[in-house]
């Protein structure tokens, strides 16, 4: 847009009826801000209050004040220290065979193939689907006497999901199952988006593949992979679902799981509130590191 | 990249063909395996090994809809056989119907979840839609004071874990009665897919020029109906788009219809896993529940392939 028309402005002759511009702006975006307070930040600050007191849900008891005894106790709580040792277990395996699957997937794909658009869609579909169902038939696959998964990896009779070493990896790999395709999604993007005159020039420079990879492909889809990086990385953090349906031992209890079996099953409301508090910090924390660093990317 | 295309690198293109092609049939397999899994016998849903060619049958649909025990001892044969043929199949499979005081067969939990997560889906998705696009269109063709830190406040909603915001929200609920309601679900998927429904519809508003609304303008339309004809016929696509995103997210969600109801507003996600523990185990019917659910989000993804993209990073990436 060339001519920078001061839309604020109404034009005067819609001015003498209808709304204002200002009185449109305010009515078409107040509600929202006001809807996404009520029930986004308010909840928040709600629960903040209570991570100070000792409140139990499931009794008459009114909350007594306990200043920071939740988050001293949880933070001494060796368990605690536990489910976030394991989520962040959960994040690195899942994460990695994500980025590792699809982009790969993304290299194959980044040719004339006959299908394309069929192909990627198919691909696409585990991505669109309920966590939770997933989860609930990926036990089916796994099981370990007539599951599929065994029997095409000749593994017979192998535990997946009441394996102590294996049950959190195997959740892993469902969740690398599920979620490879977006990544494949974005490095496409990236990579259909490199000028192929890079690629002729490198070719006539007689360039190495290796180099050609590493000098021209890799650092130009960055910016795009690391965005995956980060949707996939704070979406396993805060994994629930899948982890939830499929198993339930100690060693897959995430701390969303935790989080989930304080509050609703132990009815230790105050306590989870503080722990909720936790886990939002983290969150916080690793969306502020990967946003510094991708805007350091941007910036080279 | 065609400059030279040596043999070697035409074998290379090849070997990647194959090879994606392999991934593509790897990433088949699951959802091949719950397709047929639910029309399998029962019998041949857990064989070692895995049984791939099979009669299909539809007794595990009949099953899923109706309420039925294992018949314990011999089956009644009068009642067999004036029995309907679908009843049949489900008496031949060794279960028995449970039936109300006039007869009636019961209906299984499944049928009234199906259609709960059709109504909170569907509601949701037309509140979130609606709001958001009003609210883009503010963003997008006004000035507004801190308008990108309104704007990642809005995205950043949407980051929170829904565990964290569920607890506030349970006890919230639970004063005002809201637990275990349609409306208390339907305000919950509306708040997590606003954000989500504003940065993707900005996107799309953003794309279609001021030009048309200034003309519009001149020629004496007022700024809503210039609104309402102009843009809003143009945002269609968009529109469409975003609300199909929506519905997948509020079809597909579980952690909070699994806090926030139990048996009247309960959603589908809960309910098909909590079957799991319920006596024998039937697959069969699992995977059919399962598939019957997961249909209509197949159906979405081909018709958003073009927006797939977009969808996926918040409007952030077009193509």
């Amino acid at each position: 847009m060339a001519i920078a028309i001061p839309s604020d402005r109404s034009t005067p002759a819609a001015a003498r009826r209808g709304m204002s511009d200002l009185a449109i702006r305010n009515w078409f975006i107040i509600p929202t801000l006001i809807f996404l307070i009520v029930f986004n930040i308010f909840p928040l600050l709600y629960s903040l209050g209570y991570s100070f007191t000792d409140y139990r849900a499931s009794m008459n008891d009114p909350a007594h004040w306990v200043g920071l005894q939740n988050y001293r106790e949880l933070l001494a709580d060796e368990n605690i220290w536990n489910n976030f040792t394991l989520t962040a277990k959960y994040v690195v395996a899942s994460v990695a065979g994500q980025v590792i699957v699809g982009f790969g997937a993304a290299l194959l794909m980044n040719r004339p193939i006959p299908g394309k658009g069929l192909l990627t869609t198919m691909m696409m579909l585990p991505m669109m689907m309920c966590m939770a169902v997933v989860g609930l038939f990926w036990q089916l696959l796994y099981n370990p006497s007539w599951g599929i998964v065994n029997y095409l990896l000749f593994t017979d009779g192998k535990e997946w999901l009441s394996n102590p070493d294996w049950a959190l990896y195997a959740v892993a790999i469902t969740d690398i199952w599920m979620w490879s395709p977006f990544v494949m999604l974005l490095s496409l993007a990236g990579l259909s988006a490199i000028p192929p005159s890079l690629y002729e020039a490198a070719a006539i420079d007689r360039a190495s593949r290796w180099f050609v990879f590493r000098r021209i492909t890799l650092p130009l889809v960055a910016p795009l992979l690391l965005i995956a990086v980060i949707f996939r990385t704070m979406e396993a953090f805060k994994t629930f679902d899948i982890a939830y349906v499929m198993t339930s031992m100690d060693e897959t209890e995430l701390v969303a799981i935790r989080l989930y079996k304080m509050a609703f099953l132990e009815w230790q409301t105050g306590r989870s509130c503080a722990l909720a508090y936790l886990m939002l910090l983290a969150v916080l924390a690793i969306t502020n590191v990967y946003v510094k660093y991708l805007n350091r990317l941007k910036a080279r | 990249m065609a400059v030279v295309q040596s043999r070697a690198s035409h074998w290379l293109n090849r070997a990647a063909i194959a090879l994606a092609l392999l991934m593509l049939v790897v990433s088949m397999i699951p959802l091949y395996w719950i397709g047929s899994t639910a029309f399998k016998a029962r019998a041949d849903a857990s064989t070692v090994p895995p049984t791939v060619f099979f009669k299909p049958e539809i007794t595990p649909f009949i099953k899923l809809f109706t309420a039925r025990v294992q018949q314990r001892g011999a089956r009644d044969e009068a009642e067999y056989a004036k029995a309907p043929w679908w009843e049949k199949l489900v008496m031949e499979g060794g279960d028995r119907f449970i039936k109300d005081d006039k007869g009636q067969i019961e209906s299984s939990g499944y049928l009234s979840r199906f259609l709960n997560s059709i109504v909170i889906a569907v509601s949701s998705t037309f509140l979130a839609v609606a709001m958001g696009t009003i609210t883009a269109y503010g963003f997008s063709r006004f000035k507004m004071p801190g308008e990108d830190d309104w704007l990642f406040f809005i995205l950043s909603t949407r980051m929170l874990p829904p565990v964290v915001v569920a607890i506030p929200m349970f006890l919230m609920y639970r004063l005002v009665g809201l637990v275990d309601t349609h409306i208390g679900l339907i305000i919950l998927y509306t708040a997590f897919n606003l954000s989500f429904s504003v940065w993707l519809m900005k996107g799309f508003i953003d794309e279609i020029p001021k030009e048309y609304e200034e003309a519009a303008l001149v020629d004496g339309y007022t700024r809503m109906e210039a609104f309402l004809k102009i843009v809003l016929p143009q945002a269609t696509t968009g529109i469409a788009a975003t609300a199909v995103f929506c519905f997948i997210t509020a079809w597909n969600e579980y952690a909070f219809a699994l806090m926030m109801t139990n048996r009247n507003a309960q959603t589908a996600p809960p309910y098909i896993p909590s079957q799991l523990g319920s006596g024998l185990t039937d697959w069969t019917v699992i995977a059919a529940g399962s598939l019957l659910f997961l249909i209509p989000v197949t159906l979405f993804t081909f018709l958003l392939r073009a927006h797939l993209l977009r969808g996926v990073t918040f409007g952030a990436i077009r193509r």
